[in-house]
């Protein structure tokens, strides 16, 4: 499974090291740490993000060896979109029902709008969104993204994707 | 020393700069044994013809003074088939209708046993495989370098550098109009429609834009690409066209919220050839801004190789044809 979780560190040097060292240990397969050091807490240990895969089994055992090496366990969650897109879209985007596009998305149950900013000059001028689109892997998510591809011809909007051969996305 | 006689059909912009490398290297090439001798040039109005070699300085001269190169009334096509020399440098304006003129002068050159080097796409983006036969078939080179990314070496890194790889695909930003436009548009927040004026003012846009705005110019340089490298027999019907007409300044703003720009793609690869506007992260070696080309190359072998510089401009764009005249002396 894949999980993603919020550990606390004090902040000392070694932390980090200590705090990956038995996801490792235990055969995760680690994707990705976001380290915030100007980041604190209240109670002032310094919050990371990681993200990992491993066998739902060591889960547990996971825990338990953080804690007693010192590292604060703040929240376990499992990561069940772990592909992501950015899309812009162009158009008239209100008028073509917004909504609409984004349950088309939803609706699959493999991929999700996680992220939806809108920016309207004037009425009647074109407006532009920018979206974000998680999906569980990457052909969910090229799905995802030839449903909305689908969706941006019919309603007459300009769909800009990320450039493909140098990314990872899509 | 090594006497190559070469002719430049057409006097503009880039055939005046290849003049004007041609004189200012002078030293260079003596030193390296190489005389480049040129014995005609040919503008709209007719020609110079010069069977010792022509004065480049006073036909420079002569052509910002009158307009035209003009001393005699022959016609390109006079030059190619009846003076004698070695190279023609074609560089008259890109017809993406029917190629012309440029496609009867690449094909009379071949067809005299001249080599061709050239910065004209039109008859490249139509025609490919035909000059190619033409000048496989009277044993002379055509060398085109100039046509996609202007100074940039693109051909000549993939052909002669990375030789032994597979291209597996290439991604870039292959008009710098466009980029300039799109560049301005998110740096200042201003609509399109205004920046294409202050583009068409500053001389980086045509009067019409169509062609580079509306994606055409890339999408030419996309089939001289996928012919050259991929040997498809693509033309422009292939390729995926999209321009930057619709893209507003929030879009931009938008994306740059998100670490991205936007920038007009071209891309080869996996048998498809598109050009759209693409999200790039901003600290992507792609996202070039002004006018600026950029070409990421990625192989078999090398991985991905990235090269950018200047996509157009006189003396940039005669730095190709300089360097292709270059390889043809050295390999005839
Ligand atoms: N400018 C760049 O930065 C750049 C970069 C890469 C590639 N290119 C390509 O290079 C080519 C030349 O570009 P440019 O900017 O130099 O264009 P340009 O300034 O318009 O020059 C074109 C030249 O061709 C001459 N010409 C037109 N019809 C002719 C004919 N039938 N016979 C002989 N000469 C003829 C014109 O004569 P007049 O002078 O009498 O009008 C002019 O001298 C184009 O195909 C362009 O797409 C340009």
């Amino acid at each position: 499974m894949i999980v993603s979780m919020t550990l606390e560190l004090k902040d000392i040097p070694g932390q980090l090291v200590i705090a990956l060292a038995p996801i490792s240990e235990l055969h995760g397969n680690i994707m990705s740490v976001v380290h915030q050091h100007e980041e604190k807490t209240p109670r002032g240990t310094i919050p990371v993000q990681i993200t990992f895969e491993i066998d739902q089994n060591f889960l547990d055992e996971l825990i338990e060896r953080l804690e007693k090496s010192g590292v604060g366990v703040a929240r376990v969650g499992e990561e069940r979109l772990r592909s992501s897109v950015s899309v812009v879209l162009i158009g008239h985007i209100i008028h073509s029902d917004i909504g609409d596009t984004i349950d088309r998305i939803d609706k699959t149950g493999f991929a999700e709008v996680v992220d939806l900013s809108l920016s309207m000059p004037a009425i009647e001028k074109t407006s532009s969104a920018y979206l974000v689109i998680n999906a569980e892997g990457e052909k969910e998510l090229k799905n995802a993204l030839e449903i909305l591809r689908e969706v941006a011809a019919k309603k007459d909007l300009l769909m800009i994707e990320p450039i493909r051969l140098n990314s990872e996305a899509a | 020393m090594k006497t190559v006689r070469l002719s430049i059909i057409g006097f503009g912009a880039v055939g005046q700069g290849v003049a004007r490398a041609i004189l200012s290297k002078k030293e260079m090439l003596t030193g390296q044994g190489i005389d480049l001798c040129v014995v005609g040039i040919s503008d709209s109005k007719g020609s110079e013809i010069n069977v010792r070699g022509i004065d480049l300085k006073s036909a420079l001269e002569r052509k910002k003074q009158k307009g035209t190169v003009a001393t005699g009334n022959e016609s390109a096509l006079d030059i190619i088939g009846n003076v004698e020399h070695e190279i023609v440098v074609e560089a008259t304006p890109t017809n993406i209708k029917n190629g012309e003129p440029g496609f009867s002068n690449m094909s009379a050159a071949f067809n005299s046993g001249k080599h061709v080097v050239t910065s004209n796409k039109g008859p490249l983006a139509l025609c490919f495989s035909q000059l190619k036969e033409a000048a496989e078939d009277n044993g002379v080179f055509f060398r085109y370098e100039a046509t996609v990314g202007g100074a940039v070496p693109i051909f000549n890194l993939i052909h002669e550098s990375l030789a032994g790889n597979r291209v597996i695909g290439i991604e870039g930003i292959l008009n710098g109009t466009t980029n300039y436009i799109l560049t301005r548009m998110a740096e200042e927040r201003l609509p399109y429609d205004l920046v294409l004026k202050e583009a068409q003012e500053l001389g980086i846009a045509e009067t019409d834009p169509t062609y580079d705005v509306e994606g055409v110019d890339s999408a030419c340089k996309l089939v001289i690409i996928a012919n050259s490298v991929f040997g498809e027999a693509a033309s422009y019907r292939d390729v995926d066209v999209t321009g930057i007409t619709k893209i507003t300044p929030e879009a931009l703003e938008l994306a740059s919220r998100n670490n991205y720009v936007v920038k007009l793609i071209c891309e080869a690869g996996n048998g498809t050839l598109t050009v759209a506007p693409r999200l790039v992260p901003k600290k992507h070696p792609l996202a070039v801004g002004g006018t600026m080309n950029v070409a990421s190359i990625l192989t078999d072998l090398a991985g991905k190789i990235t090269i950018s510089g200047k996509g157009a401009g006189s003396i940039e764009t005669a730095s190709s044809i300089l360097s292709d005249i270059m390889y043809i002396v050295r390999n005839s």
